[in-house]
């Protein structure tokens, strides 16, 4: 892709986007392709799925067996390239020594960010997930309702392509026909577990993940997202003619380099820059935002990271999309004395009610599972079903200790064998020998593990701030974290192992293994810290991600949730990032801004 | 590319076309600069090494064990691992140069293990020593397998503690060196890793077994 230097800084854009993930490449992707000049800032270098991406290869290959490193935390070939939990020269530290109190701050400086690697699970926020206090009285309804995000929600799943499939289920929105790809059929230990789990009353249907299971109709969609729009349309249509379909191999942790998945750099930035509206700055490490003396903000500081240099750029708009911790930072570092605790912060709850997901797991063996016949299950390189969270009945009649649900993810199958894989088997099955390779081959592919992914509650004991004795290698002064799990998701944890027992149980199965409640930022899902409200006193943004105190400063990304759903993040932060986008333009063609 | 209903298997060699094929569409202005790449390290690959390249035990950072060591290695390796009708032996796919490559590894973890596999090596030859008055090496196979089964009992005796520590994770390297290669992965009987056109689920005789046809 094409990218500019500092030499090439346009004297003024139009727009400037800080991040270049699911949140940056949404928002430069609507601006751009409805003809605003945008700046994007990445702080990490360029990335290029296609010629980037270990596709096919073997754990032999690679240093380790490719198992995972303090360099590379989720193995080798992952995709996180200059990011993880902990990088080099770019500190933050933890308000309390105590294990539980932590939060670990996952970052990928690199184009494209976090969506490289994820998940690409795409579950949209229920009705109730947008007024979690008019249900239950805890934390805080949004200033929107579904209906508000779901024209979004079928643009986006049109756009990036989700399989999937709709069962009407409570809160688990269905999505209008011609929306969703066709979901790929259970593997053989999803489907076991599809009939057992039946018993416990779980649901097990078809997941919606972003990866293509057949080419994206390129002749029908673009017209349904930039109607009246022949140029945008003509753009997407080429890019959507350049993504193959899944070849059902190769794990969707690595990228993709035939762009069967999602990934911010092959599916939002390409039509983005095809318009030719768009200049792409990597190595910009963004430190503050500058106001101008009308209370407007007039652009941003970076480093240069090529050149250690601090460089301006100047916008009408600034939008931070940066993910919800890096945005609250810049917020919190520009300081000025119409704002000095901070941008946008005279309600002081900048680094608020940070939230992330409940995750815990509980594994087992399945003798049913052994000596199965060989068969192919990579299948589209994550689980294809899931279970979402069944149980909204019994909690609003108050049966449950714990008020938010959890949806299950469920692993199972005879995957690539890893090396945590085999040598876990190898201690499972135990004693040397011919008798030894046997048993490993009874057992390989014999274990389920299903997987709790749950809804936290914000709380006052949940937040980040400004270290006031640390910088990082750029001279930014960095985070520290408080964190604090509250009961209800304690025991919702708890809860998922006595269910998740029940179905190893229901299908013939021994436990082999339980994680408890993971520490904070574990599951990468965290939000909040700049939360959207109908009152300024209360909140930073409203309900297009425009911060109340400065008219033309946006948040884009997760920031802004004042709850964090079960549903993974990142389908509502790309919905929400067009929807903002909409708004800007239709005040840029105002004049307002 | 249409969906084709029919599932045809689809070689690597093409699949790996179609990536080329993206890949080639792409073009890269002078001056981009991708990985970069990281020299033979105290400090590990760094945080952006070339992920597509495929690398040599040894490259990296410098090995550990000696000749002797190897030799020991390799007779435990191929106990746990040995050659049987479907496979070869562990130390005939390169399992010894992969664990000497972990426990030189400059990570926390490859250090703790290597403070588990070197002093374990040598105790088996002590052991040996005293038992049989050789070393673990030049022992007769049924030697071997007298102490091997010591240390791999399920509940091992209180003076063998430690070894049958060392042993299990030794298992664990092994099996993890393994299993992880390609002739490793057949003898799991693991298939994928090729391009298909089509996923159609598991077949009707894997279905039947599990009561769901």
């Amino acid at each position: 892709m094409p990218l500019i230097d500092t030499a090439g800084l346009q004297k003024e854009y139009d727009v400037i986007v800080v991040g270049s993930g699911a949140a940056g490449g949404q928002t430069a992707y609507t601006l751009t392709l409805d003809g605003a000049k945008v700046l994007m800032l990445e702080a990490g270098r360029n990335y290029v799925p296609e010629i980037e991406t270990p596709m096919f290869h073997t754990p032999d290959q690679a240093p380790l067996r490719g198992t995972s490193t303090l360099d590379k935390e989720f193995g080798f070939y992952d995709a996180t390239i200059d990011g993880g939990w902990q990088i080099p020269g770019e500190p933050y530290s933890s308000a309390s020594t105590d294990a539980d109190r932590q939060f670990w701050w996952w970052r990928a400086r690199m184009l494209g960010g976090r969506t490289n690697h994820w998940g690409r699970i795409s579950l949209r926020n229920g009705p109730y997930d947008f007024k979690p206090k008019s249900r239950d009285g805890l934390g805080f309804d949004w200033p929107i309702s579904y209906e508000d995000v779901a024209p979004y929600y079928d643009k986006v799943e049109m756009l990036v392509g989700i399989h999937g499939d709709n069962n009407g289920l409570e809160n688990t929105p269905d999505s209008p026909t011609g929306c969703l790809l066709p979901p790929p059929k259970p593997r053989a230990g999803e489907a076991l577990i599809q009939k057992h789990a039946k018993k416990t009353g779980v649901p097990v249907i078809p997941v919606h993940r972003a990866v293509l299971t057949q080419q994206l109709d390129f002749k029908r969609i673009p017209a349904l997202l930039h109607p009246g729009n022949p140029r945008a349309q003509q753009i997407v249509a080429d890019s959507m003619r350049s993504r193959a379909p899944c070849f059902w191999a190769t794990d969707c942790g690595r990228g993709c380099s035939i762009k069967a998945n999602y990934q911010s750099t092959t599916v939002h930035l390409p039509p983005a820059m095809a318009s030719g509206n768009l200049d792409i700055l990597p190595n910009a490490m963004v430190r503050e935002v500058e106001m101008g003396k009308n209370g407007r903000a007039t652009g941003v500081v970076f480093i240069d990271k090529t050149t250690g240099k601090e460089v301006r750029a100047k916008g009408r708009i600034i939008v931070l999309a940066a993910s919800a911790c890096e945005t609250v930072r810049i917020l919190l570092n520009s300081k000025s004395t119409q704002f000095p605790q901070g941008l946008a912060n005279s309600s002081g709850k900048v680094g608020k009610y940070l939230m992330d997901t409940v995750g815990a797991s509980v594994s087992g063996q399945i003798p049913l599972l052994e000596d199965v016949p060989p068969h192919n299950e990579d299948g589209a390189g994550g689980m294809h079903v899931y279970a979402p969270w069944w149980l909204y009945k019994e909690q609003l009649a108050g049966k449950l200790d714990f008020a938010r649900g959890y949806h299950i993810e469920i692993g199972a199958g005879r995957d690539m064998p890893t090396f945590g894989g085999a040598s876990g088997l190898a201690n499972h099955v135990g004693g040397y020998g011919k008798k030894f390779k046997q048993d490993m081959r009874r057992y390989y592919g014999s274990f389920v593990s299903l997987v709790c992914r749950g809804e936290m509650i914000p709380n006052e004991d949940s937040y980040c701030e400004i270290d006031p004795n640390k910088k990082d290698q750029y001279g930014i002064p960095t985070l520290r974290f408080h964190w604090q799990w509250s009961e209800h998701e304690k025991r919702q944890a708890l809860h998922s192992h006595q269910a998740f027992t029940e179905i190893i149980q229901n299908m013939g199965g021994r436990v082999t293994s339980k994680q408890d409640l993971l520490p904070g930022g574990f599951i990468i899902h965290e939000v909040g810290g700049a939360i959207m409200g109908s009152n300024p006193k209360s909140s930073v943004v409203n309900q297009w991600g425009q911060t109340w105190d400065v008219k033309n400063l946006f948040l884009t990304d997760g920031a802004p949730f004042p709850s964090n759903a079960d549903k993974n993040p990142t389908l509502t932060i790309m919905a929400l990032a067009w929807r903002s986008a909409d708004y800007m333009l239709a005040a840029l063609k105002r004049k307002e801004l | 590319m249409a969906t084709i209903n029919d599932s045809i298997r689809v070689d690597r060699r093409t699949a790996l076309k179609w990536v080329l094929a993206a890949s080639a569409a792409l073009q890269l202005p002078a001056g981009t600069t991708l990985a970069q790449g990281t020299a033979k390290s105290a400090t590990g690959y760094g945080k952006d090494p070339n992920l597509l390249k495929i690398y040599q035990v040894g490259e990296l950072w410098p090995l550990t064990l000696n000749e002797h060591q190897r030799a020991t290695a390799t007779v435990l390796s191929d106990l746990i691992i040995p050659a049987d009708d479907e496979s070869p032996a562990a130390s005939k796919v390169g399992v010894v140069d992969f664990i000497d490559e972990w426990i030189s590894a400059p990570y926390p973890n490859n250090q703790s293990d290597k403070s588990v596999v070197v002093p374990g090596l040598a105790w088996l030859d002590q052991e040996s020593q005293r038992r049989f008055k050789n070393n673990f090496a030049a022992l007769m196979e049924k030697e071997r397998v007298a102490i091997c089964d010591d240390i791999s009992a399920a509940k091992p005796a209180a003076q063998f503690e430690q070894a049958a520590k060392f042993f299990a994770r030794y298992r664990a390297l092994t099996a993890g060196g393994y299993y992880t290669t390609p002739v490793g992965m057949k003898d799991l009987r693991y298939v994928g890793n090729v391009a298909m056109t089509t996923y159609d689920g598991p077949p009707p005789e894997v279905l039947k077994k599990l009561g769901l046809a």
